[in-house]
């Protein structure tokens, strides 16, 4: 199972190890960066790699390279996802996984670590149960603590480890008890150059807050279940009752989770909310090209849309652009080559367009291809496949809970071929 | 400072981390002076009193372990510590002891017996927290301890302490490994324990220390499958791929059946092809040996506990964690049977919206599972679809798994989207792109042209790398057949000026060596250039020039001799050994002389042999010997500790192992008895050769799955006789219940008094009466006539012929289906091979069919005669293509209204093609071109000759997704092109089913509101009879009739092909011929076109 783990920042710089059977030197890393150097990109580096007597196994997250050394044969996706989690970790107690944040709370993340694995085996990686045991560091807790000089490792036992639902901690109080839900919809879709789709899908998740005394037991229910076409589960649903009954039923951890993540039948129709109408050509003489990008609504439902954003990759040789908007900004950056135009609210009277030139190094040869255009978009209040949350219903417990469900759709891997 | 940071970066390597810890270090004045003193100040605090000095000294100190930094020379300071008060000086303390222990083993014993008095601590979290610590310390000496510490633990009251103990089983293990046998021992206890918490632990200790006892498994499998859905997921993966391995070691291989005839059985596409008559006879030969092949092999039957991992294992697709998705996926794919794998398709698609990282596990999976099964995943294909965005790893793994997927249905898509890749800015990608079309030309014969002409226009393009890859690919395609492409060769010949890249310009080179004959005047030109500018080439290209002189030579010596000496002089003084000893071996081979060999004789044949073209495969390919999923199977090379995965064993090992004796004191729970016996039962039954429940059902999905892919109705007439006498013994249950229901019927509408009824309760008891004949009753002439369909039944096609003919023979079509359930019975009563060798190849052949012809005997029962079949007179043809426009070529087409039997979900087309020119037309095939989206076709089997003035007929199965748009399609000739187009009447987008008054009405009622269409009409008086509704609507709609209390009103039921939804049709008839229409159908715009055509029917 998993040897060692070593953080490593997109400098190259180790700046933490841990180490759950006996000590392997950081030298092994070598291969890593050999292989770094390699696929320039960070994010073409393999994330398994074969080394005389070790494999390495890493992930990229938050320009954070964790990279993980094996020995013997274990399921490489094991180990992948076992290094998300201690991300998801991370970025659950400090509220950013960056190389700062991991610095600053080294001992916590020690502790962490500690906790999360035994003998390379997993051990603990239910955030309810590490909060047992090892505090987050709020800022309250951080002046009291270096007042008295405690730290942040709980005192008490980790009773969450013994009971059959490891996913909530005992004992929570709350004053004000609330359930939100929030069902977030994103549109992947591939539109070609004439505007028809080539490929549409719709992927959603429904992320939860509870915050509920006691141990309740949840039942959601929806309106249109049978839109759902491919469904996974925060482990705590009861998967026999979604068999039969199509409802979620489940103890909810403490806090925020993922409660589902799901996709909508292929078979529905995706509605695209906007439509780009784009005219990007680079001519054949003197070194320059023209930009001309429209965006207009197209399936809104009636709402508006929001934080649009186009993101353009640039071929190598555009030196810079020239460029106007009519509405929002646009910013060039030069090294990556990436021209992001910030839109913001799609007003349907006044349609936002960028127009302008873009200068080439002259003497370079015409790119092949224009650069394909990626979108960003919000739609508040509105699930864009028409799932509707039909109910919340609570036993196990007596009082009577906020709850609130709200609806966001999101552009996701959304991308116009032009 | 700099002795000291010296000093840090030896030990430690990095200098930059090492001075932010000095900066970092508030106390780091005072330890300038001497390196060993460094530390003295934590020290003192950690010898201070006070908890909350120790604890900022530790902090500090576990802040150095965290960066790499050497802290061994705190030590004795730190372990005096162990036994704090203070919780978090404790834990932090183990965090160090854990770390050091191994590098200071005689002090490290010092804290050992701190341990072991928190091993006999009250609380069970505390004496779990010392064992873990305790097992975590690699000194040898306190071996003895852990294993007392382990032998205790796991016999301790709280499952949490045992599962740390079976957690310290693979530390003690790599520690010492000569405790083996002692470890197993507690492992199989631990492995008894039946609480989840333990059960993931212990198995992945299993896998450590002693993954070959497989053994130890037998009695906990049960109990393993049961829990697996409650352990937390880590476990689970270590579980489920576990019971993989044990899984092929103990059952048998539910393909096995279909993997022998594949080997053996292409009689299908012979038989497409061939005319009947001819080769009857051997046909039958082929039969027999087949049918003697079945009735020695055992029929294979799922063990229930195979069927049980398989059920068990199902859910955790739908789990979050990647790594769990990834291990039932590969657990279906090693142990499922065929039909059922296909589920994990759906999840293994869903992943690949996760972290880059998991795509490209997953995806290198997909990549190997497209290999062997590439139906799987074809629905899916767009999911594959690559975005400029996807990074190149991905992309290129994507676009592997695009090649293997491509087929001729879908190749025109795949192709399209090709294109756009090509444009790339990614330029290894766009190399990608271009290998992947060579290999999908080299797979697809019906798209080489194309995708040559498009490579073709590639070298025109202007990256340099892309011109080289597409060289390189050209040359291989052109390989397979240069006589058609000399044109291509020449321009390649040309781009020798231009191109730069060694290996396009050696390809280029070696393909005008290769077929000199084909460009006799360009290749001694192409040699001229090169001769200029050999000096300067790279050593392949070099190469390359050798051969194309020496070929040229040999061809034509006259004009090449001394060019080619030329050549071979500059290669003698070359650089490079290797292009040395090439001209000199070219040299005595190809230029005559005195004391030359007898090789040379024989140079012609040695450089101008015929090369095999090269097959372009896919790298994935093979790789599925490894274990999907694992960490050997992504390398492709196998990594230290894995495990193979056994091949199915020939016999399966007695089951009995896996039975778990439930002795009576032990105090399990009523309901768990309950369980385990569930599973035991249908074991017991098993070895009497009749099969339990799960079994049957089992053999239901598999013959049931006989409709994904052509190869099905060799699969199902493979599945053994069995799987036939188990549907055989199922349609008799069916049957006899049908019969009871009938009789219930019979009394009800008796008291109704209706004639109609009657007469089909005399039917009935007639056919029961038949049941309870013996086979030997049957007539000579039912038996003779059986025999003739028998032999043509294998296919839909044929099937149809015999339709067809049934009405030119004036026998009523009810005969045919009575005989056939005959036939059925036949199997049953005495199937024993050896009595009656006619009857079996021809059941085996049926078995096939069976399914669906019992579907069409339960309607047969019910329906009145005139609509249980349409007289092929009565079907309708549309044409297709009409004479003039297909230049002599007219083909009609109908809706035979059979099952098309390779995909049910399609409409069977027959096709008649009727050639009125005065020259014979070849190679009739159809392309499909411009599918609605959804849309499947399954073509016709090439028709190869076509005589003047013939005709013929073909069926093919067109998926219409329920839409009445038309499927435009290419039928293509030798020599020309139709586009042609299918449209359905919407009566034909529909399949009957036999429903009965109650379930019509309930299911009536389920259809209200928007989804009924009711319309009022006036009925001709010469139709007004029941005869003549029943006539028509069934003429207008591929529907069946459903018995009726009321005798004015008629009844129709049906379901749409593809996606099931039901279609009801009632139609009442008042007063003066006025009467009522209604539709109910759940797909509202079916219903109003249903009701539209039947309207029309009933009015005209």
């Amino acid at each position: 199972m998993i040897h060692s783990l070593f953080l490593i920042n997109h400098t190259g710089d180790i700046f933490l190890e841990k180490h759950w059977k006996s000590v392997i030197s950081r030298s092994v890393c070598d291969y890593f960066f050999e292989a770094k150097e390699k696929a320039e990109d960070p994010e073409n580096v393999p994330p398994v790699l074969y080394t005389p007597h070790h494999y390495l196994v890493s992930i990229y997250r938050g320009k954070l390279f964790f990279l993980s050394v094996i020995q013997t044969e274990v399921s490489p996706l094991f180990v992948i996802e076992f290094l998300h989690r201690v991300a998801d970790i991370f970025q659950d107690y400090f509220g950013e996984c960056s190389e700062a944040v991991i610095k600053d709370n080294v001992v916590i993340v020690y502790a962490l670590l500690e906790e999360m694995l035994d003998n390379g085996f997993p051990l603990a990686t239910e955030s309810n149960v590490l909060k047992e045991m090892i505090r987050p560091p709020t800022i309250l807790r951080s002046v009291v603590n270096t007042l008295t000089g405690g730290s942040n490792v709980g005192d008490t036992l980790p009773a969450g480890q013994l009971s059959n639902i490891p996913w909530r901690r005992a004992g929570v109080k709350y004053t004000n008890n609330e359930a939100y839900f929030d069902v977030i919809e994103e549109i992947d879709a591939i539109v070609d150059k004439s505007g028809t789709t080539v490929f549409a899908e719709i992927q959603g998740v429904i992320e939860a807050c509870v915050r509920l005394t006691g141990m309740p037991d949840l039942t959601l229910s929806f309106m249109n279940p049978r839109l759902l076409d491919d469904v996974s589960f925060h482990p705590c649903v009861r998967f026999k009752r979604w068999e039969s009954e199509r409802v979620l039923s489940f103890i909810p951890p403490d806090g925020n989770f993922r409660l589902m993540s799901y996709h909508v039948s292929s078979q529905n129709l995706v509605a695209i909310p906007v439509y780009v109408k784009q005219n990007i050509s680079f001519l054949e003489t003197g070194a320059c090209g023209r930009l001309d990008i429209t965006i207009g609504p197209k399936q809104t439902m009636g709402k508006m849309v929001e934080g649009l954003k186009v993101t353009i990759h640039m071929p190598k040789m555009v030196l810079s652009v020239n460029l106007t908007a009519t509405q929002g900004t646009h910013t060039y950056d030069l090294t990556a080559k990436v021209l992001v135009w910030d839109v913001g609210k799609l007003n349907p009277q006044k349609l936002p367009n960028l127009r302008g030139s873009l200068s080439m190094q002259s003497g370079a040869p015409k790119p092949e291809d224009n650069p394909s255009i990626n979108m960003d978009l919000k739609i508040q209040q509105l699930a864009i496949s028409g799932l509707k949350v039909s109910r919340l219903d609570m036993h196990g417990e007596k009082y009577k809970p906020f709850k609130g469900v709200k609806y966001l759709t999101k552009a996701g891997k959304f991308q116009v071929r032009t | 400072m700099s002795a000291s940071s010296a000093f840090n970066e030896e030990k430690m390597g990095s200098s930059s981390v090492g001075e932010a810890e000095y900066a970092y270090d508030p106390v780091s004045g005072k330890i300038f002076s001497s390196d060993y003193n460094r530390h003295d100040d934590l020290k003192e605090m950690l010898d201070s009193n006070k908890d909350s000095l120790k604890l900022e000294a530790m902090k500090r100190i576990v802040a150095m372990i965290a960066r790499g930094k050497n802290a061994s020379d705190l030590f004795p300071a730190v372990v005096k510590n162990v036994a704090c008060k203070n919780i978090e000086v404790k834990k932090l303390v183990y965090v160090y002891l854990v770390r050091y222990a191994e590098e200071q083993q005689d002090l490290a014993l010092l804290s050992i017996s701190t341990f072991q008095r928190g091993l006999k601590d009250p609380n069970q979290l505390i004496r779990a927290s010392a064992l873990r610590v305790l097992s975590s310390i690699r000194v040898t000496i306190i071996v003895p301890i852990m294993m007392l510490a382990i032998k205790e633990a796991a016999s301790d009251m709280s499952p949490y302490v045992r599962k740390t103990a079976a957690h310290a089983i693979p530390k003690l293990y790599s520690l010492d490994p000569e405790q083996k046998d002692q470890l197993i021992e507690v492992i199989e206890k631990l492995l008894a324990d039946k609480t989840t918490l333990v059960a993931g632990s212990v198995v992945m200790a299993f896998e450590e220390v002693c993954p070959e006892r497989i053994d130890l498994i037998h009695k906990n499998y049960r109990k393993l499958c049961n829990l697996l859905i409650d352990v937390e997921e880590w476990g689970q993966v270590v579980i489920i791929n576990m019971l993989t391995r044990y899984a092929r070691t103990q059952f048998l291989n539910p393909n096995l059946n279909e993997s022998l005839l594949e080997d053996g059985g292409s009689g299908d596409k012979t038989f497409y092809g061939s005319d009947e008559d001819e080769d009857d006879d051997e046909k039958e030969n082929k039969e027999k040996a087949e049918a003697a092949a079945l009735a020695k092999r055992k029929p294979y039957v799922m063990d229930p506990d195979h069927r049980l991992l398989l059920r068990n294992t199902k859910p955790l697709l739908q789990s979050r964690n990647a790594a769990v998705v990834m291990a039932v996926a590969q657990l279906y794919f090693h142990l499922a049977p065929k039909a059922e794998v296909g589920v994990i398709a759906k999840a293994l698609v869903r992943l690949l919206r996760s972290h880059s990282e998991v795509q490209f596990v997953v995806l290198q999976n997909v990549a190997t599972m497209t290999i062997r099964r590439r139906g799987m995943f074809e629905p899916y294909l767009k999911s594959f679809y690559i975005r400029s965005t996807d990074p190149t790893l991905i992309k290129i793994l994507k676009l592997e798994v695009l090649t293997n997927l491509a087929n001729e249905t879908n190749i025109s898509t795949i192709l399209r989207e090709f294109q756009t890749y090509i444009k790339s800015m990614d330029k290894d990608f766009v190399a990608a792109t271009i290998q992947a079309i060579g290999r999908c030309a080299t797979n697809i014969g019906e798209v080489r042209d194309t995708c040559l002409n498009g490579l073709v226009q590639l070298l025109s393009n202007r990256d340099e790398l892309v011109v080289a890859e597409s060289v390189v690919v050209i040359k291989k395609l052109l390989q397979m057949q240069p006589e058609k492409h000399s044109d291509i060769i020449k321009h390649m010949a040309k781009l020798t000026d231009n191109i730069q890249v060694p290996m396009a310009r050696a390809s280029i080179l070696w393909l005008i060596g290769e077929y000199c004959e084909h460009v006799p005047k360009i290749a001694p030109d192409v040699l001229r250039k090169m001769a200029k500018s050999f000096t300067y080439e790279e050593d392949i290209v070099k190469l390359q020039i050798l051969n194309l002189a020496a070929k040229l030579y040999l061809t034509n010596s006259k004009q090449t001799k001394l060019l080619t000496q030329y050549v071979l002089n500059l290669a003698k003084y070359d650089q490079n050994y290797d292009i040395r000893d090439r001209a000199r071996f070219i040299r005595q081979l190809i230029v005559p002389t005195e004391k030359s060999g007898a090789l040379s004789k024989y140079a012609k044949k040695l450089f101008l042999a015929l090369k095999p073209a090269p097959v372009l495969e896919s790298p994935f390919k093979d790789r599925d010997h490894f274990q999907l999923g694992s960490l050997s199977h992504l390398l492709n090379a196998k990594a230290g500790g894995y495990q193979e995965l056994p091949d199915w064993p020939e016999a399966a090992p007695d089951p009995s192992v896996r039975n778990v004796e439930v002795p009576e004191w032990t105090k399990c729970s009523s309901r768990e008895k309950r369980k385990e016996k569930k599973v035991e039962k249908p074991f017991y039954s098993d070895s009497e050769g009749e099969s339990g429940p799960t079994e049957s059902a089992d053999s239901e999905t598999n013959s049931a799955s006989a409709s994904d892919s052509a190869s099905d109705s060799e699969q199902s007439r493979s599945s053994s006789e069995s799987e036939e006498s188990d549907e055989g013994s199922e349609s008799e249950e069916e049957k006899e219940n049908k019969n009871k229901k009938k009789v219930v019927k019979k009394a009800v509408k008796e008291s109704e008094s209706e004639q109609s009824s009657e007469e089909e309760n005399r039917k009935l008891e007639k056919k029961i009466k038949q049941q309870e004949k013996d086979s030997e009753t049957v007539s000579d002439d039912e038996e003779s006539d059986s025999e003739s369909s028998q032999s043509t039944s294998e296919d839909s096609e044929s099937e149809a012929e015999v339709k067809k003919k049934a009405p030119v023979s004036r026998t009523p079509p009810k005969p045919v289906k009575k005989e056939k359930k005959e036939m059925s019975l036949l199997d049953l009563d005495d199937f024993e091979p050896a009595t009656s060798p006619q009857v079996t190849p021809i059941s085996t052949l049926l078995s096939n069919s069976l399914v669906t012809d019992l579907e069409g005997l339960s309607l047969s029962d019910s329906v009145l005669a005139p609509s249980t079949i349409t007289p092929s007179g009565t079907l309708k043809s549309y044409e297709l293509l009409h004479r003039i426009t297909g230049e002599g070529l007219s083909v009609e087409y109908c809706f035979g209204r059979q099952p098309f039997s390779p995909d049910a979900n399609m409409v069977a087309v027959q096709l008649q093609f009727t050639n009125n020119s005065t020259s014979e037309t070849k190679n009739l095939h159809m392309k499909d071109v411009k599918l609605q989206s959804g849309m499947r076709v399954k073509e016709f089997p090439e028709i190869e000759l076509l005589p003047a003035g013939d005709t013929a007929s073909a069926v093919m199965g067109i998926d219409f997704c329920d839409s009445t748009q038309a499927a435009n399609l290419q039928l293509c000739t030798s020599t020309r092109k139709f586009f042609v187009s299918i449209q359905p009447p919407v009566g034909e987008l529909m399949r009957p089913v036999f429903l009965t008054e109650n379930e019509f009405k309930r299911e009536q009622g389920q259809l209200m509101g928007m989804n009924e269409l009711t319309e009022k009409l006036i009925l001709d008086a010469k139709y007004r009879n029941e005869h003549a509704i029943v006539q028509r609507v069934t003429t207008a709609a591929h529907l069946s009739r459903v018995p009726c209390g009321s005798d004015n009103e008629c009844r129709f039921a049906g379901r749409t092909v593809t996606s099931g939804s039901l279609v009801l049709v009632t139609v009442a008839t008042g007063e003066e011929g006025v009467a009522q229409l209604t539709v109910n159908c759940e797909k509202m715009v079916i219903g109003t076109m249903l009701v539209k055509d039947i309207l029309l029917a009933l009015t005209q």
